[in-house]
């Protein structure tokens, strides 16, 4: 993973290269001040020399000017290193998910996608950062200050090496008891917040039901389990500063004892009275940046899941891709289904669509009527190379998909999907989509089209209008007419419209098929559609039913031969007239 | 939401620190740390004076504990130097005071961070159920008035910086303040004009540092802002991916997110300058300290006449004057957080505070059966029968029997001040009868509903049940009377069972059958593998639309109250199942008064009256074979020429 994600440091190696040396640069200077204190505490103070003072008095200046000019420089490049790495991990991603295929993009998810995409990549580049400058500033600041030690004095430096394993094991120990608590807690913590969610989003249902008590009960279940796994985990936690506390003053009170014997017994031969509080300075040193090193190791654990994630996505293989010297071209607009499978597992034993034979002809009309789950999407959706046949072959203007470049064919086949967006933006540069450097009479004509030029001409700000995210500011049927325009606005010779006009009142509909007939005759119209109003006079209607065509043929002949026609007309038409 | 997102272990090694804390000026309410404070006092009392004790003496017994260095070296080292043969024995006993006052400090530091963790946790939890608690009885107003995520956000970032600020940066800023005092103390014991030194230094590293931070703090912004931008970015495109797919926009869509990706990129750069920066510069001014410190100390050592006797003094000087600038930046790191902190904690109040629903009513549901004479007796079993029970002037109580006779006189009302919604909506659905309100979306129809249940109050006019004004009926029962079927069903996280039990919490599993027998949602139900033990999860996503009105259907069955209120599902969902739910629908509302918002004409053809809505104002009423022949707005409705939604 690491070394995937490495990768994109890219033009930012520099500063990713620069910053540890400076990190370590400042730790040399830090190891080095304690040592010229010492001099100047037993050469200076202790012999009386004024002037070796002075000397080393500069030296200690000019060696902490150092370290701060080290210490501040490397947070710029620290800055310049991760937010750089952040920049062209987003990117990578981004473009990787750009180029994602529709079964791609339903393994992992919109809302999983959005989480890698911001939340992780959030997380790793924190843990970048900290990887270029903590990780390197503990474990260096340790061993520097541990090998400074064991040259003042080997011996008593000696109570170190003895104390660090003892508390190193102690706090491995404490936070692998810990974090798994913790790790359940925060678990919990997601229920706790589901409860909240759940409540806030029904609170109608939750009040209608007298149920806030209830509510309440369970909220304070949940949130006491909490508390008490936190006590739990905060008691060994508590462990951490008294055992820290243990091992810093068992190294103070050993140095200062035996350093002393030391001092006095070779008559400040083996060690003088600075070198023995230089030691005292290295034994907080070591010991603290120990617990630094344990911080470093667990919060890069916690980072590993998130960079694992968007490791998933750069490593996704994407399943549609362009041909080398694809057909650029569409002829017509005929569809010919020739045999044609599918699943989105893609297991011939668990087939959606089974050996689909139609043909559709250049301008014609052809609705698609079935229940639920039946694969009309799934049939549409394999005509602008969505989704790749399993097995067969499909073929537009005579050509197999597959042959075709995937831009070149998209743009022919214009898809109303049944889930349809809108972006936040004027009324216009939506519509534009569908061709971004078409006139303001292209876009009004494909608006009239739609039949939606009039509603926003009613609107105060008409073309100019600002549509929300997600188009939550105008209505259903509003939105299906605008998402129509779009994509007529294309040209296309096939338009595909997915259950586009199920908000759309009936002589609306009527009046968009109607439009349709007269004004782009040439276009091969598929619509899908629950009101069998919305499809009894096109040319040819498919009737799906189990992943197969149970019909095809005219509404007339449907009526008299399919019974899963009839029984839907029935419900739908006969019923009104019964009263 | 996905449930993959990943939290920041902040129980461990605190936040991001630094300059990340140092975000724009928040506005805080006087008498919030005080408010939050009384949390502490109120449950925990002893324990936190017991850590406040426990604090100062781990402050003390360090500060002593670097004392004790002058005393090593100018008592035993410096004196025992040169001797031929070194009496230990008072050292060794000194070294033993020093460790018995280590372990002491020791101690000390366990108690409170013990006590401490248990006071935080606590009173975390605390303010969290009182939050929830309060939450649960504010009017459907707030909800309206308050995005989710506004709401949300309380309980996951306010909460999470008020549990840092409790359990780590409170506790922080104690013992910091407490070892600056008590280092200042020594260090002025020992001498004057270094400790003013000291201190003339340490202000001035503050001064540094918060000169940077106010630099970066203009920064952050921007930073959050572009992140947001980004991160917005992302969220519509990538649920619009699909879109993008079908309009071959993916290299558009590219190029726009590389414009706000650099922004972000350029924000975030120079936001970090600064905060990295700011806690080496911060160690490194200290450094600079403590070395200015060494050349001033041994300058001073060295002018008096005898300076080997000061060593130790400067000795244990020096590293009180280390411990010294530490505490001092860690309270202004701790500051920021504090202020964040109680900013959030502002927002939780506010919620508290919030005037929860008024509920004047004394009129109460009681089980009810009729006795010997006729008349009707308060019971304590279930009867079946329920009545009324309203308090009379002279301590008696009089009975009237449930019966659903639902009437509207005059009624206005607004949700807010400036817009009236209802105008003079008069109505009446008599025991048994169905009502159905149609017409286009922002019509009022189900603002109606809303004020059968008082989730809104009336602004003018009279809402009775059963010849009884509603305001005087207590809530609770009200709505136990009330069946309520919502266009969004919203389901619960656990079993379909425990989801149906949700209209009546002691109904047996027989019960339960029963409802979804009604609903016709038991064959769907028993076609699952675990049957009714299928957890739900995320509002039943794994169920289809039709299956989950079903559910919610059967869930109102179960509580079997006089009165129904339904309120159509929009989503198209295919013809046999919206049979079933139509079905399931039919039965429910047999034998009682329903009022349905009706969505699809075809289901309101049966109804005692249907009322056309527009508006808010009732613009036709009667049967449907009367309003087909008036030829108005029914009737174009009723032949699809207009748009219901």
């Amino acid at each position: 993973m690491i070394k995937k994600l490495s990768k994109f440091i890219g033009q930012y190696k520099v500063p990713t290269i620069l910053t540890p040396i400076l990190i370590s640069l400042e730790v040399v200077m830090e190891v080095i001040i304690p040592l010229v204190m010492a001099e100047l505490i037993d050469k200076g103070v202790y012999a009386g020399e004024m002037n070796l003072i002075y000397k080393l008095g500069l030296e200690l200046v000019i060696l902490a000017m150092f370290s701060l000019f080290f210490g501040a420089t490397n947070g710029f490049t620290a800055a310049k290193a991760s937010a750089g790495f952040a920049k062209n991990l987003r990117q990578a991603l981004y473009y990787k998910v750009q180029d994602f295929s529709f079964s791609n993009i339903d393994k992992f998810s919109t809302a999983s996608l959005i989480t890698r995409l911001t939340t992780d990549v959030s997380n790793v580049q924190q843990a970048f950062q900290m990887l270029i400058r903590i990780t390197v500033r503990a474990p260096l600041m340790f061993a520097f200050s541990l090998i400074a030690a064991l040259k003042i004095n080997a011996k008593l430096a000696l109570i170190f090496v003895c104390v660090i394993p003892v508390l190193g094991f102690a706090i491995y120990k404490i936070i692998s008891k810990t974090h798994p608590i913790m790790k359940a807690t925060f678990k919990k913590y997601d229920k706790l917040n589901n409860v909240v969610e759940e409540n806030v989003s029904s609170m109608r249902v939750v009040k209608s039901f007298v149920l806030e008590d209830e509510e309440i009960e369970k909220f304070k279940g949940v949130s006491g389990v909490i508390y008490n796994n936190f006590i739990r985990a905060e008691k060994n936690m508590t462990f951490m500063p008294v055992i820290m506390d243990t091992a810093i003053y068992t190294c103070v009170v050993l140095v200062s004892w035996l350093g002393a014997k030391i001092i006095v017994d070779s008559n400040m031969t083996l060690l003088t009275t600075g070198e023995l509080m230089t030691l005292i300075t290295y034994s907080i040193q070591i010991l603290t940046s120990l617990l630094m090193v344990s911080m470093v190791a667990l919060m890069l654990t916690n980072a590993k899941a998130s960079g694992d994630r968007i490791v998933e996505v750069l490593d996704e293989e994407i399943d549609i891709v362009n041909k080398e010297n694809a057909i650029t071209e569409v002829k017509d607009g005929s569809v010919e289904f020739d045999n044609v499978s599918f699943s989105y597992v893609k297991d011939m034993e668990k087939l959606c669509l089974k050996n689909i034979n139609i043909k559709i002809n250049p301008g014609e009309v052809v609705g698609v009527i079935g229940g639920t789950g039946t694969g009309k999407s799934t049939l549409v959706n394999l005509i602008p190379r969505l989704y790749d046949v399993t097995d067969g072959t499909l073929k537009v203007g005579g050509i197999d998909v597959r042959e075709y470049d995937i831009k070149a064919l998209r743009d022919q086949v214009a898809c109303v999907l049944q889930k349809n967006v809108l972006f936040s933006g004027s009324i216009s540069e939506n519509i534009r989509w569908g061709n971004e450097s078409a006139t303001d009479e292209e876009v009004e004509r494909v608006c009239k089209l739609a039949q939606a030029d009039e509603f926003i001409k009613a609107f105060p700000d008409g073309y100019n209008t600002h549509i929300e995210q997600g188009g939550t500011n105008v209505s259903g049927g509003q939105k299906q007419r605008l998402c129509i325009a779009r994509a007529l606005l294309k040209k296309p010779k096939i338009l595909i419209l997915d259950d586009s006009t199920s908000a759309v009142d009936t002589r609306t509909d009527a009046l968009i098929r109607k439009a349709f007939r007269e004004e782009i005759p040439d276009t091969t119209k598929i619509i899908i559609a629950q009101r069998i109003n919305s499809v009894e006079d096109a040319d040819k209607i498919i009737v799906i039913d189990g992943g197969v065509i149970n019909g095809f043929g005219t509404h007339e002949e449907l009526l008299k031969t399919n019974a899963i026609y009839k029984e839907v007309y029935d419900s739908q038409v006969k019923g009104s007239d019964e009263a | 939401m996905s449930t993959e997102r990943p939290r920041q272990m902040k129980g461990f090694g605190g936040g991001r620190g630094g300059a990340a804390m140092m975000s724009p000026k928040q506005k805080i309410e006087k008498g919030t740390f005080k408010r939050l404070c009384s949390y502490i006092t109120k449950k925990y009392k002893a324990r936190f004076i017991a850590v406040i004790i426990c604090i100062i003496i781990s402050s003390i017994t360090s500060v002593l504990g670097i004392m004790s260095l002058r005393t090593v070296i100018d008592e035993y080292i410096t004196p025992l130097v040169g001797t031929a043969n070194p009496d230990y024995s008072n050292f060794a006993t000194f070294m033993m005071a020093v460790a018995g006052i280590f372990i002491t400090g020791t101690i000390a530091t366990f108690i409170y961070s013990r006590f401490m963790a248990m006071i935080s946790q606590g009173v975390l939890r605390d303010i969290r159920d009182e939050m929830f608690e309060k939450m649960q009885k504010l009017p459907i107003k707030y909800f309206d008035t308050h995005t989710h995520g506004e709401i949300m956000s309380h309980y996951t970032n306010d909460i999470d910086t008020l549990r840092q600020m409790i359990s780590q940066s409170l506790p922080n800023l104690i013992s910091s303040v407490i070892t600056i005092v008590s280092t200042m103390v020594a260090m002025f014991s020992m001498n004057i004009a270094l400790t003013i030194f000291v201190i003339a230094f340490s202000i001035f590293t503050v001064f540094i540092v918060k000169t940077i931070a106010s630099k970066s703090s203009k920064f952050f912004v921007s930073q959050q802002e572009s992140l947001a931008t980004v991160n917005g970015y992302v969220e519509e495109m990538l649920n619009g991916q699909k879109v993008i797919k079908v309009f071959t926009h993916e290299d558009k869509t590219k190029e726009e997110f590389d414009v706000l990706n650099n922004k972000l990129n350029s924000d975030m750069y120079n936001a970090n300058r600064f905060a990295n920066s700011l806690m080496p510069i911060a160690g490194n001014l200290g450094n600079l300290q403590y070395v200015s410190v060494a050349i001033v100390g041994s300058m001073w050592a060295l002018a008096s006449t005898n300076p080997i006797e000061l060593l130790g003094t400067l000795v244990s000087f020096l590293q009180l004057s280390k411990s010294f600038s530490r505490p001092v930046s860690q309270v202004m790191n701790q500051f920021n957080s504090i202020i964040m902190a109680l900013a959030g904690a502002g927002r939780i109040f506010k919620l508290i505070d919030t005037t929860p629903e008024v509920d004047e009513g004394n009129v109460t549901l009681v089980n009810a059966e009729k006795n010997d004479k006729g008349e009707l007796v308060e019971v304590e079993k279930h009867t079946g029968m329920w009545a009324w029970k309203r308090p009379l002037e002279d301590g008696k109580f009089e009975y009237i029997e449930l019966k659903g006779y639902i009437t509207l006189t005059d009624v206005d009302f607004g949700y807010n001040e400036e817009k009236q919604v209802l105008h003079d909506v008069s109505l009446y659905a008599k025991p048994g009868q169905k009502i159905a309100f149609v017409g286009a979306t922002g019509a009022g129809k189900t603002t109606i509903t809303n004020l059968i249940n008082r989730f809104y109050d009336i602004i003018d006019g009279k809402v009775e049940y059963d010849g009884i004004d509603i305001k005087q009926i207590k809530k609770d029962d009200l709505r136990h009377s009330l069946g309520m079927v919502l266009q969004d069903t919203n389901l619960f996280t656990g079993t379909i069972k425990e989801n149906i039990r949700y209209g009546k919490s002691d109904a047996t599993d027989e019960e339960v059958y029963n409802a979804a027998k009604l609903a016709n949602a038991d064959g769907f139900i028993k076609m699952l593998p675990q049957g009714y033990d299928t957890m739900l999860t995320e509002n039943g996503a794994q169920l289809s639309q039709g299956q989950r009105q079903l559910i919610s259907i059967a869930r109102a069955a179960i509580a079997n109250p006089p009165v129904m209120i339904l309120d159509e599902a929009t989503s198209s969902i295919d013809t046999r199942t919206e049979k079933l739910v139509q079905d399931g629908m039919d039965k429910l509302m047999d034998g009682r008064t329903v009022l349905v918002i009706a969505h699809r004409l075809s289901t309101v053809r049966n109804s005692k009256a249907i009322l056309v809505l527009e508006n808010g104002r009732i613009i036709e009423r009667g049967e449907h074979d009367f309003l087909i022949d008036q030829k108005g707005t029914y009737y174009k409705l009723y032949t699809g020429a207009f748009e219901l939604e």
